[in-house]
């Protein structure tokens, strides 16, 4: 995989930011999308907007091919079974609410576990506070390692037979951390909960195979994979679908409606009330098409290999602090000793390098790191090795600005 | 030192001065108004207390964790206030509020060091960072009346 050519399908790249040639490092908060997309979602609108499922006319079937087309090829990217059991959402806080609000309401009482780690996101954490507080059940934590990896030890100490869901992020958006979903998943069935896999860090950047993972449920997002905002994917096992109510009613989700009583459309499209969200389908379509055209092994091994120069010479920085194991996805966590991380960001900008600061939506987290916010870089298959390079420059940069400044 | 001219606008040395060494850092005792405010984005936070006696602010601290517009808007924000009404607190923070935004502002108050945060209405990404103490000044005062 050739980078610097990557980068060639991506006109957003070739900017500059306050004078400086951008260097894009914040693809885990959203990636940059390519050419293919761009232009699918034109093509779609200039050609053939129309709604789908219900237009007998020629772009209506059009429209409708090109949806589940999507579909399809999401199918095929999650080795899922059947495409009855890809559900287009907003993204994976809708996904991971839907599960919440309907298998979990359905499923949990009074002395039932939700099993989640130190290291969820937001939109893996108050889904189940909520559904905690509604059907009495109670919420635990998998406490986290020294390098904030997780222990195969301690879940299996954490899960007990009364666990009904243990839900767990697959690479963890703050520390890069790879958890072995596999293996939580084994732990999950034998006391007969099931899993659900937070993927929106992971289906970017990384082969997924649910049926080899043996996951319940996936979430994950389209726009930090290439494709657009506003669509997302919930997977789940069909057996488990076919239990479940749907969560939003109204159009498109129907089978028979009466006055009184209503029935529904079979899966997926029960869990679609509304009009779908066409155009974010048909770039996810696309945004896959792409990857899968690189090739998913070579944008995580490229990733990997950004990663490790990444560590090495950040941590060459004296005061520098680096969160998170060494053996991790395409992303490094860090703050300056006595420089806040916004002020980091905002030098950064200064030189053109775009990275994110703050909490990263993962506030349990940062308080079981101790620390108020961080600043983080992400890579994503356009990064290179010289985007690093201007990284490790302006850090020492800002390190120096802030030195004398005090 | 500077590499680049644009930050120091920003980063004025009265502003690093304050973030360094900030004036009234602590929590009253007592009567007080209390206020707590972050702002969930970023995940800076302010906790602010005032002792307000008729109608007059004649103590202010602060405690909090942030950046170093964050703190030190703070550390100058109790400064300021000490001593005033609450009336011409409260259009004191409007006049910052205006300044944040670029508008024109009542020049006939006097900001004294307050007026090195003038840079930051360049950064429209730090002006949220800049503003969080006055807003939680002024809910305080608000809710005090």
């Amino acid at each position: 995989m050739d980078a610097k050519e990557v980068r060639k399908l991506f006109p957003i790249l070739s900017q500059e930011v306050n004078g400086k040639p951008l260097v894009y490092l914040d693809s885990a908060a959203t990636s940059q999308k390519p050419l293919p997309v761009i232009e699918a979602l034109e093509q779609y609108y200039r050609e053939y907007n129309s709604n789908v499922h219900r237009g007998v006319h020629t772009l209506g079937t059009k429209a409708t091919d090109a949806y589940e087309g999507a579909r399809e090829k999401v199918r095929k990217f999650i080795n899922a079974r059947s495409s009855a059991e890809v559900i287009f959402t907003r993204g994976t806080t809708t996904a991971i609410n839907t599960v919440a609000a309907s298998y979990g309401r359905a499923n949990l009482r009074e002395g039932d576990e939700i099993v989640i780690t130190y290291m969820e996101h937001h939109s893996n954490i108050i889904p189940w506070q909520q559904v905690a507080k509604q059907t009495g059940a109670t919420l635990k934590y998998i406490p986290l390692q020294e390098d904030g990896s997780i222990s195969l030890e301690e879940v299996e100490k954490t899960v007990t037979p009364n666990t009904k869901i243990v839900s767990v992020v697959q690479v963890s958006n703050v520390l890069g951390a790879i958890n072995p979903i596999k293996e939580i998943a084994k732990i999950a069935h034998k006391n007969g909960a099931i899993m659900v896999v937070d993927g929106a860090q992971s289906a970017p950047h990384m082969k997924i195979d649910v049926q080899d993972l043996d996951c319940d449920f996936l979430a994950f997002s389209g726009h930090k994979m290439c494709g657009p905002t506003g669509i997302g994917v919930l997977y789940g096992k069909k057996e488990l679908l076919e239990k479940m109510e749907p969560v939003e009613f109204g159009g498109e989700m129907i089978d028979f409606v009466g006055l009184y009583e209503s029935t529904w459309k079979e899966l997926p499209w029960k869990f679609e009330g509304g009009t779908p969200i066409i155009a974010g389908a048909i770039g996810l379509g696309a945004a896959i098409d792409f990857l899968e055209q690189i090739g998913l092994d070579h944008i995580a091994a490229h990733e990997h290999k950004l990663a490790q120069y990444a560590l090495e010479q950040m941590s060459t920085i004296e005061g520098l602090t680096i969160y998170g194991p060494k053996e991790r996805a395409g992303l490094v966590t860090f703050n300056i000793e006595d420089v806040h991380p916004h002020d980091v960001a905002t030098v950064l900008d200064a030189e053109g390098i775009a990275v994110r600061a703050g909490h990263h939506c993962a506030q349990p987290l940062m308080k079981w790191l101790n620390v108020s916010a961080t600043a983080r870089a992400s890579f994503y298959l356009y990064n290179t090795e010289e985007d690093i390079d201007k990284l490790v420059a302006a850090l020492k940069k800002t390190k120096e600005y802030f030195s004398h400044v005090f | 030192m500077s590499f680049d001219n644009r930050l120091d606008t920003l980063y004025r040395q009265v502003i690093m001065d304050h973030y360094k060494n900030p004036r009234n850092r602590g929590v009253l005792e007592g009567d007080s108004v209390d206020i707590n405010m972050n702002n969930p984005t970023c995940g800076d936070r302010i906790h602010l207390t005032m002792k307000v006696e008729d109608g007059k602010i004649v103590d202010a601290k602060f405690e909090g964790e942030g950046c170093s517009i964050s703190m030190s808007s703070a550390s100058m924000m109790t400064q300021a206030i000490k001593g005033k009404t609450v009336e011409e607190a409260l259009a004191l923070s409007k006049v910052f509020s205006e300044m944040m935004q670029g508008k024109e502002y009542d020049d006939s108050i006097d900001l004294g060091d307050i007026e090195a945060l003038q840079g930051v209405s360049k950064f429209p990404a730090r002006i949220k960072c800049a503003t969080l103490a006055w807003k939680a000044m002024e809910k305080g005062l608000h809710t005090d009346k």
